[in-house]
């Protein structure tokens, strides 16, 4: 007994020796206190270069943390114990985290730079007046294909050639019930945001017909797969054609003529964070056109940045299947907040989709 | 008196740990099972999981955990085995566990990448002659990957209870005329059955609820209870529908783990 008490005491004693230490290093690098910013991302979704420059020039220290779902990201904020200060979501999460009052309202004589935003990603139906959100990013949903591997005399326009029974088991579709089902309702001249069972389930059937085109339902893996020639055909956000397309120049995009989905991931201080003077330095920063060029540059996405793109690379800021025109945006829709009952039947469509054998 | 008291000040942490961990979890799951998506109380859950979709994905995931199972008890036993008969057995014991030190992930992408199109394994029937094939996203590549993974699990029960086995049994056996066939049946494998037992438990139940391989190997073609949890919780916010699927993926477990459990008899 005596022996056990002993090494209950030495190891109590090393614990605290260890807490005091950390303290210590915590302090000596400025992680304590309002010197640090968490900031809650998706994965791969910014040049970490800009970071350290943001660190350089306001001595704030950045945790970075990434996520690979907006309801992923929205659970963990709603249970607490999280201290982010800044999150990424997209549109129709915004909607929601706002219903659940989970946000912080912007000040925006603190973010001078917003000026720089085209006006048609402001005052967006999602946000009106950006009272919450700042946008950070836009693309769209469409198909990435490899031109030189498609069947002889094959062109891809739009949602309708997926169908076609030349690309037998030769499509990869990404793992999201908004985007799957959009797909299926825009190629039947739906609306994305459709909730009428009726052509919802007509929309399940439809797609039951693609299954014998399908060679695997998958998430971020799909630009591996592309670049690796797994497959034809694949459905993404542009973002990933982008890096698809940056590793394999053979690849090309195409945002589908019936239509498709237009959305914005946007910067927003959630209710979890400690330091929010630092979080509007921090969303100010991201907007200067040249770290924002710099940014895009690394990321690949569209910008919403209007001044940015006069420090980008040409063939980028005037490539149209990434900066569409008037024309083919007009035919593109934002996802609206469905409601959580909505989005359950969308889900359980998905689901019934996926679970569907030839 | 004083040991008495210090011995339930060491019982402690393990009763807090089972309060936290165990019951407490099992409890909110059953708990969350009886709201619906608007957070009324009600049984809509159960009804909904007796619908077409659900019973059919209860049966794809037992009976793919099923395969997972019985494939990696045919391989797992005669190599646990014949890795009792060698010189070194420790050794050889710790080169089969190694593998599962590694990440699950790392090793299903690196699956993604043999059993690609222009994959190692593709190359290999390619040289053979047989000609490459689809292999990734196939019931078979996810079928294999499983059971790889879960190989150790079942190797160590059995070579443990292969080893504790006593050979003077074997020597009786052999010297009373039984032929090697009817020693393995009669002696050597009643013997090791709570090995087999629990390295069953220990494959079937987490192969139940398999969920990040039925995307990453299987592409999404094969569904488990395991991948409607998953997005019924972070997808759809359905926690009542998500904690309603882990009841019943509980109630399977404790129906399994009934069926094979360890009956105490003496040597």
């Amino acid at each position: 007994m005596k022996a056990l008490n002993r090494s209950f005491l030495v190891i109590l004693v090393i614990s605290i020796a260890l807490l005091i230490t950390i303290n210590r290093l915590n302090a000596s690098q400025g992680f304590s206190g309002d010197n640090t910013l968490t900031v809650y991302n998706w994965g791969d979704y910014i040049d970490q270069d800009v970071i350290k420059q943001f660190e350089e020039e306001t001595g704030i220290t950045v945790i970075y943390e990434t996520f690979d779902s907006n309801e992923a990201m929205m659970t963990k904020i709603q249970q607490g114990g999280t201290t982010y200060d800044i999150a990424v979501p997209s549109e129709y999460t915004i909607e929601k985290m706002v219903e659940e009052d989970l946000l912080y309202e912007l000040d925006h004589s603190k973010i001078p730079n917003l000026q720089y935003i085209d006006e048609r990603f402001l005052n967006l139906p999602f946000d009106e007046g950006n009272r919450y959100s700042i946008p950070y990013f836009w693309g769209t949903v469409g198909i990435i294909f490899n031109p030189e591997l498609l069947p002889e005399g094959m062109e891809i326009t739009g949602w309708h050639d997926l169908w076609d029974p030349r690309l037998e088991n030769q499509i990869l579709l990404v793992d999201g019930a908004r985007e799957i089902m959009g797909m299926g309702l825009n190629s039947l001249g739906y609306s994305l945001n459709d909730t009428n069972p009726e052509h919802l389930y007509e929309t399940l059937d439809h797609l039951e017909k693609l299954t014998p085109n399908i060679r695997a339902i998958v998430g971020d893996e799909n630009k591996m797969l592309m670049v690796g020639n797994e497959a034809m055909v694949a459905v993404g956000w542009s973002g990933d054609a982008a890096d698809i397309m940056w590793e394999n120049e053979a690849m090309d995009y195409v945002v589908p003529e019936e239509g498709s989905n237009l959305w914005f991931d946007n910067f927003v201080i959630p209710k979890t964070a400690k330091n929010i003077e630092g979080a509007h330095e921090f969303i100010n920063f991201m907007l200067d056109p040249e770290i924002s060029a710099q940014n895009t540059e690394y990321v690949s996405y569209s910008t919403p940045n209007k001044e940015a793109l006069k420090y980008m690379p040409e063939e980028m800021v005037n490539d149209e299947r990434f900066y569409p025109d008037a024309a083919l945006t007009d035919k593109l829709e934002v996802y609206e907040n469905l409601g959580k009952e909505n989005l359950a039947f969308y889900n359980e469509l998905f689901l019934q989709f996926k679970m569907y054998r030839k | 008196m004083q040991n008495k008291t210090f011995r339930h000040l060491f019982m402690l942490p393990y009763a807090l740990w089972i309060i936290l961990f165990v019951i407490a979890p099992i409890l909110l799951v059953v708990y969350f099972s009886f709201f619906d998506i608007h957070g009324n109380f009600s049984l809509t859950n159960y009804k909904n999981f007796f619908t077409a979709t659900y019973l059919q994905m209860t049966l794809n995931s037992f009976w793919y955990a099923f395969l997972i199972t019985v494939i990696s008890l045919l391989v797992a036993y005669p190599t646990a085995y014949i890795l009792t008969r060698t010189r070194h057995k420790q050794l050889w014991l710790l080169l089969i566990i190694v593998p599962s030190w590694i990440n699950l992930l790392l090793k299903a992408y690196a699956f993604i990448g043999i059993f690609g199109t222009h994959g190692a394994a593709n190359q290999f029937l390619e040289w053979v002659g047989i000609g490459s094939r689809q292999l990734l996203f196939t019931d078979f590549s996810f079928v294999f990957v499983a059971v790889y993974i879960f190989i150790p699990f079942m190797i160590l029960p059995i070579f443990n209870a292969l080893d504790k086995l006593n050979p003077s049994l074997l020597y009786a056996a052999s010297d009373l005329g039984a032929s090697k066939w009817t020693t393995f049946r009669r002696v050597i494998f009643p013997l090791t059955l709570d090995g087999v037992k629990s390295g069953c438990q220990v494959v079937f139940i987490p192969a139940l609820s398999l969920f990040m391989l039925t995307r990453l190997i299987a592409g999404n073609r094969v569904i488990t209870l395991g991948t409607a949890i998953e997005q019924q919780f972070l997808v759809t916010q359905n926690w009542g529908m998500g904690a309603t699927i882990a009841v019943f993926l509980i109630i399977i477990m404790v129906g399994f783990m009934a069926l094979t459990s360890i009956r105490r008899r003496g040597v």
